[in-house]
């Protein structure tokens, strides 16, 4: 494949509220203007992986250290997010310094993201929920791996959750 | 110790999370990827269940790599179990193992109480209520809050997004009432 300039050639695009309708309440939407063939997706599968092994071998899939974290009475969690987050800062701060590009070499863009009130009363609902079960969306997936089979029970709730909270989504403030 | 030993150990923080943290330039350069993980609720919910709802009307497609994403966090939840267990019990603060002790959680050989989350505890009012309504409240906060703890805690948070910032504050905040004020009620059933 050469280095075409990626033209936009969809004769709908100009009424395509696609991207629009995908970003609504979602925070990981994907920016890239090429289709990718279905197999180069296994690299996000090996990412998927590695971040697996990591939630597994730290702890942070531990009912009890998210139990701990909640009650102050271990630096762990915020060890483990909190240096994520530099790592992460610094990273992007770092692409965008050098501008760097993707591998297929697009800009790299980050969608920005407007507040509403969702993200009060929605992140209340959610520490609720991390709190009982132990667990984020990544580690229901990580635990269900590790053998805790009976979560896919708690993982398929969340996934109804979802889809009640897209039901009634034009009822709920934001 | 050989390598594989040593891996076994139960990893600190401070190689965890710069790992974690690497995960957001490694999916940007790879093909313009957010780092996030609640969305792929959404997408799973678009491509089975999407009704007549326009929340779930879009092409899902188009974001399948989140898709393939949380299949590897399954996978790698598979090989860790299988190939790096470790065979010792978890270590926890005193405090916890007195306070949960009073609940009869006493098996910390598994990464959650069996005496909680278990298929036998499933029909019982703690279970239903913790593994069933935890759940939903996971599923349904994350999409209303529009990411969970990668996304905004740490996508939202590394590019400086302050929404983000007031999204975590409160799954810290809900996380702290839960567990200090109503958990301790929730366990006693």
């Amino acid at each position: 494949m050469g280095n075409a300039p990626f033209l936009k050639t969809d004769p709908l695009e100009v009424d395509n509220t696609d991207f629009e309708v995908r970003s609504l309440d979602a925070m990981c939407v994907n920016e890239m203007q090429k289709d990718e063939p279905m197999l180069y997706n296994l690299k996000y599968l090996a990412v998927g992986i590695v971040f697996g092994i990591v939630l597994v071998k730290a702890e942070i899939i531990s009912w009890f250290r998210i139990q701990e974290m909640f009650r102050l009475q271990s630096f762990h969690m915020y060890g483990v997010i909190g240096s994520a987050v530099i790592v992460g800062m610094v990273s992007v701060l770092l692409i965008k310094k050098l501008n760097l590009k993707t591998i297929y070499g697009e800009p790299i863009s980050i969608h920005p993201k407007k507040f509403n009130k969702g993200q009060v009363f929605g992140g209340l609902m959610f520490g609720f929920g991390w709190a009982i079960t132990g667990a984020c969306p990544g580690p229901l997936f990580a635990q269900i791996g590790s053998g805790a089979t009976v979560i896919a029970v708690t993982l398929l709730s969340a996934i109804a959750g979802t889809w009640v909270y897209g039901k009634f989504r034009d009822k709920l403030p934001h | 110790m050989n390598f594989l030993d040593w891996l076994r150990q139960p990893w600190p923080w401070y190689v965890a999370g710069p790992l974690i943290g690497l995960t957001v330039p490694i999916l940007l350069i790879m093909g313009n990827k957010s780092f996030g993980v609640s969305s792929s609720l959404r997408h799973i919910c678009a491509a089975c269940i999407p009704a007549k709802i326009p929340f779930f009307h879009y092409d899902w497609k188009k974001e399948i790599w989140n898709l393939f994403f949380v299949s590897g966090i399954l996978l790698g939840g598979i090989i860790a179990a299988q190939f790096l267990a470790d065979p010792s019990p978890i270590a926890v603060n005193a405090n916890l193992v007195n306070e949960l002790g009073k609940y009869g959680i006493a098996d910390y050989h598994g990464l959650l109480p069996t005496e909680v989350f278990s298929w036998q505890q499933l029909f019982t009012i703690r279970g239903l209520i913790m593994m069933v309504g935890g759940g939903f409240l996971v599923g349904f906060g994350t999409r209303y809050a529009g990411g969970c703890t990668s996304g905004h805690s740490i996508m939202g948070l590394s590019t400086l997004q302050w929404p983000s910032l007031v999204a975590t504050c409160c799954f810290m905040a809900g996380g702290f009432i839960m567990a200090n004020f109503i958990l301790p009620l929730i366990l006693s059933l």
